[in-house]
């Protein structure tokens, strides 16, 4: 067994997995990770099952040290600087972290979550299957709260397998799906506003739910109904007319009128669009999001087809420029020396 | 042949979910027909339902699209909803101990002038009160409750509090609730229970169903405090009673 020692986290940072549904009806709400497709990527890269529990990274930075033994991890979602002790490394790639050694990652930059997976997956004692952390119902393991510096998992030593990249489709900027309901009738004119106008995240956002600014959405007849229950994606309107929408640790029931949900496809992508910057919606039938979400599957499904050698140099930069999508520069003598560095660690094969 | 019941309304909640409403309301009749397309939904294995989650009005289904299309599951549902209600099953019935008032029921005293009663009364009627577990949402355990005697009916707080203790007993509007975990409250705090109605290592894990009948036993303040120790120890204290 070898550990990852966790040097430094920013808030917003906890292991997640698939996630605990099955127990709503009791009020436990299901969390799980809030990029769901970003999860899977990082652990199939390490050859995980596709929802094991890994770290969720937040929008802060955060270090991780391997300690007593090598660790091999996976990068995936929201990008952002990383390195192995000054060397810059990839995301949607696999690396292995010798004993010692410690991996920085900077702020994330076009996204919000960042997701660590780490070859045999985290251990910990699964509490309605899961060990995805929910600190209010005191769930999670290792650790029922959040990470903090100076945490550590217990983590499988490295098993010398040859490093892989992905080749993920790209992500396409478009609006975000939603099914219109189901209280709809809520609103009357306030759907068109809704459906037409720019909206961005508020920073005030977090796990429970994205708070949306934006136009004001008129309710017809008050904003108080009935609570009845909710889904990841369901977007309420409270009293102040500006959106909600509920993410995995939301309440399992909730009294506001629910005007849309967003489409399960769309979820991991609305998770990863960063606080204040403008997007829409786009209203789709119950078909087309169905025919998504039977997409999206396949995609999930197919990922470890994807999976490609690290082997030509011209493909480490490639990737490397993929992961600094903000301009900044990356020399080929470093793609060079992570290249060099990952095939040390490739072992046997 | 039984006269078959009205259809409830099929709402789309995204793609994976299914809103059977039955009311607009907080309406009793409605609820018996949710707890009963609950267990029916329990009984007929429908292949692709997740979970069900059942409230005041209507009873959220949860699915997975690829095994199971909207169309559907709205047919089955609507089939299963239209059906005669099922004798009400012999539905367990709690005895809930409560401490009322003083520092443990802070609004106690307030409700009384508001209701334009006494805080012995208040306690008179609660405990004289015959409730049902309608839903139980919002944080684990946090068990909603109809059955509210029209005398006890009030509106919730203009100020919600952020933090109200574990085991709070309080009413709001036309239900009264059994909270499990500290958290905000906008209902009106009559007293606190020892009972856990979620505990992690103990079996059971949650302690009441929605449909479960309920009923208050008022004990004084050491009971009380002996039976948070107990019940910290993974006791269970409310009293099942023979039904």
């Amino acid at each position: 067994m070898s550990k990852l020692v966790i040097s430094a986290i920013g808030p917003a940072s906890s292991v997640q997995d698939g996630g605990r549904p099955g127990s709503q009806r009791y009020g436990l709400t299901p969390s799980g990770a809030m990029d769901r497709l970003a999860l899977a990527t990082a652990n199939v890269l390490v050859g995980n099952p596709p929802f094991a529990a890994a770290i969720e990274i937040g929008p802060f930075g955060a270090k991780f040290t391997a300690r007593a033994g090598a660790v091999r991890v996976a990068l995936a979602g929201a990008s952002r600087n990383a390195d192995i002790s000054g060397r810059a490394v990839a995301f949607d790639t696999s690396m292995t972290l010798m004993d010692g050694e410690t991996l920085t990652f900077g702020f994330a930059r076009g996204g919000s979550f960042s997701y660590l997976a780490i070859e045999g997956a985290i251990q910990g004692e699964p509490m309605f299957g899961s060990l995805a952390v929910n600190a209010r119902a005191g769930l999670g393991s290792p650790y029922p709260r959040p990470l903090q510096a100076g945490d550590e998992l217990q983590v499988s030593s490295a098993s010398g397998a040859a490093e892989r990249r992905i080749d993920q489709p790209a992500v396409a900027d478009a609006p975000i799906r939603v099914v219109m309901g189901p209280q709809d009738d809520e609103f009357g004119d306030a759907t068109q506003l809704f459906l037409d106008s720019e909206w961005k995240i508020s920073p005030t956002s977090d796990r429970m739910g994205y708070r949306l600014e934006g136009p004001v959405i008129k309710h017809l007849h008050g904003h108080n109904i009935v609570s009845d229950g909710t889904v990841n994606g369901s977007i309420q309107v409270p009293g102040n007319g500006q959106p909600i929408v509920l993410m995995p640790d939301r309440g399992t029931s909730g009294g506001y009128p629910k005007i849309a949900t967003v489409i399960s496809a769309d979820l991991g992508r609305l998770a990863q669009i960063p606080a204040g910057r403008a997007f829409r919606f786009r209203a789709v039938s119950m078909a087309e999001a169905q025919a998504e979400a039977r997409k999206f599957a396949e995609l999930l499904r197919t990922l470890p087809d994807r999976l490609r050698a690290v082997e030509s140099v011209d493909l480490n930069i490639d990737a490397l420029h993929d992961a600094n999508v903000a301009g900044h520069a990356v020399s080929a003598i470093d793609a060079g020396t992570w290249h060099v560095a990952s095939a040390d660690a490739s072992g046997p094969d | 042949m039984a006269e078959l019941l009205s259809p409830p309304r099929l709402l789309p909640s995204g793609d994976s979910a299914i809103t059977v409403e039955f009311s607009r309301n907080i309406d009793d009749a409605a609820n018996q027909r949710v707890l009963a397309l609950d267990r029916s939904l329990a009984r007929e294995t429908i292949a692709g339902v997740t979970e069900a989650v059942p409230t005041y009005r209507s009873l959220l289904v949860h699915y997975d699209p690829l095994q199971i299309g909207f169309e559907a599951l709205s047919e089955r549902l609507v089939n299963l909803a239209r059906l005669p209600l099922p004798p009400v099953a012999n539905s367990r019935r709690w005895r809930i101990p409560v401490v009322y008032g003083g520092e443990h029921g802070i609004d106690l005293e307030d409700a009384a002038r508001t209701l334009n009663t006494t805080p012995d009364d208040i306690v008179a009627q609660h405990v004289t009160g015959n409730y049902r577990v309608a839903m139980i949402g919002f944080t684990p355990g946090w068990s909603y409750l109809s059955g509210l005697d029209a005398s006890l009916q009030m509106p919730r707080r203009q100020n919600p509090r952020l933090l109200t203790p574990a085991g709070t007993i309080s009413i709001g509007g036309v239900q009264t609730g059994v909270q499990c975990l500290a958290g905000p409250s906008g209902w009106h705090l009559l007293g606190r229970t020892a009972v856990r109605t979620y505990q992690l290592h103990r079996d059971p894990i949650f302690l009441l169903e929605p449909g479960d009948d309920v009923t208050f036993a008022a004990v004084d303040a050491k009971t009380f405090a002996d039976q948070d120790r107990a019940a910290e120890a993974g006791e269970i204290v409310a009293e099942l009673m023979a039904s």
